[in-house]
């Protein structure tokens, strides 16, 4: 599944402010949820999308470095301006939702974004 | 024959945090180096990196780029690490609480240099500083 169907189904809005057309088509291989950085940056995959409630510029460039499909920051967190800009300059999707991590990840499960074993 | 590469970062400085890493990243990536291989090796360097900007004020980063291996050497001038073996618990952190509060400082960075890397070799002077050295294969893991 494209990440801009999945932004779509889950009504999510891009904060990234220039993103390229390419990076909303990737594929979204699975994803993962965490609020640590060293954490997610040792189990998540490239392809997949990260979730978290972080929203400090950090994330962009861990999401960059690991080539995830983009980052869902969860329940109206705040995301910093610097993460925008650093999401820009990597081309890192970036998302913000007012649905808890919970039920983004509930939603993510019932379109079929699961994580192959 | 190698490749060396050599970045400073400055210490307590967010906004170009993990640059270093990024970096050696996308040149691993320009050589031809294997998927599997370049992600360790910027896990590892990201984890490396963190810690200074954290914990050193300021440091080195450098990668030597041999055709069957890269070598990661990170080194800083601050505090040092007055016990390794506990530091290298996954868990252990000295990190103050405005960097917990970023998702850093879980006790997870030496941990995951120690995962990531083929060899890690870990130097240190309380008040001098300290000097890490990873060394990762260039083998592919699905080989």
């Amino acid at each position: 599944m494209k990440l801009k169907e999945v932004a779509e189904a889950l009504n999510l809005k891009l904060v990234t402010k220039d993103l390229s057309e390419d990076a909303l088509y990737v594929d979204v291989e699975g994803g993962y949820v965490s609020d640590l950085l060293s954490n997610a940056m040792g189990q998540a995959q490239a392809g997949m999308l990260w979730v978290t409630m972080q929203g400090h510029q950090n994330v962009a460039a861990v999401a960059s470095l690991i080539g995830l499909a983009g980052v869902i920051v969860a329940g109206d967190a705040p995301v910093a301006e610097e993460t925008l800009h650093k999401a820009s300059v990597n081309d890192v999707a970036v998302f913000t939702t007012p649905l808890s991590a919970y039920d983004v990840v509930g939603k993510l499960y019932t379109m079929g974004v699961v994580n192959e074993d | 024959m190698s490749v060396k590469l050599n970045y400073a970062c400055e210490g307590g400085n967010f906004d170009v945090a993990g640059e270093a890493s990024a970096k050696i990243k996308k040149t691993l990536q320009r050589i031809g180096i294997p998927a599997d291989v370049v992600r360790r090796i910027a896990i590892g360097t990201y984890e490396a990196e963190m810690n200074v900007i954290i914990h050193a004020g300021g440091g080195n980063v450098c990668a030597e780029v041999f055709p069957d291996k890269t070598i990661i050497t990170v080194s800083d001038e601050g505090p040092g690490i007055p016990d390794i073996k506990q530091a290298l618990q996954e868990g252990w952190s000295t990190a103050p609480d405005y960097v917990r509060q970023m998702g850093f400082g879980a006790g997870m960075g030496l941990p995951n240099m120690v995962k990531c890397s083929d060899d890690i070799d870990i130097q240190s002077t309380v008040g001098k500083g300290t000097n890490i050295v990873m060394t990762f294969k260039h083998k592919s893991e699905d080989l």
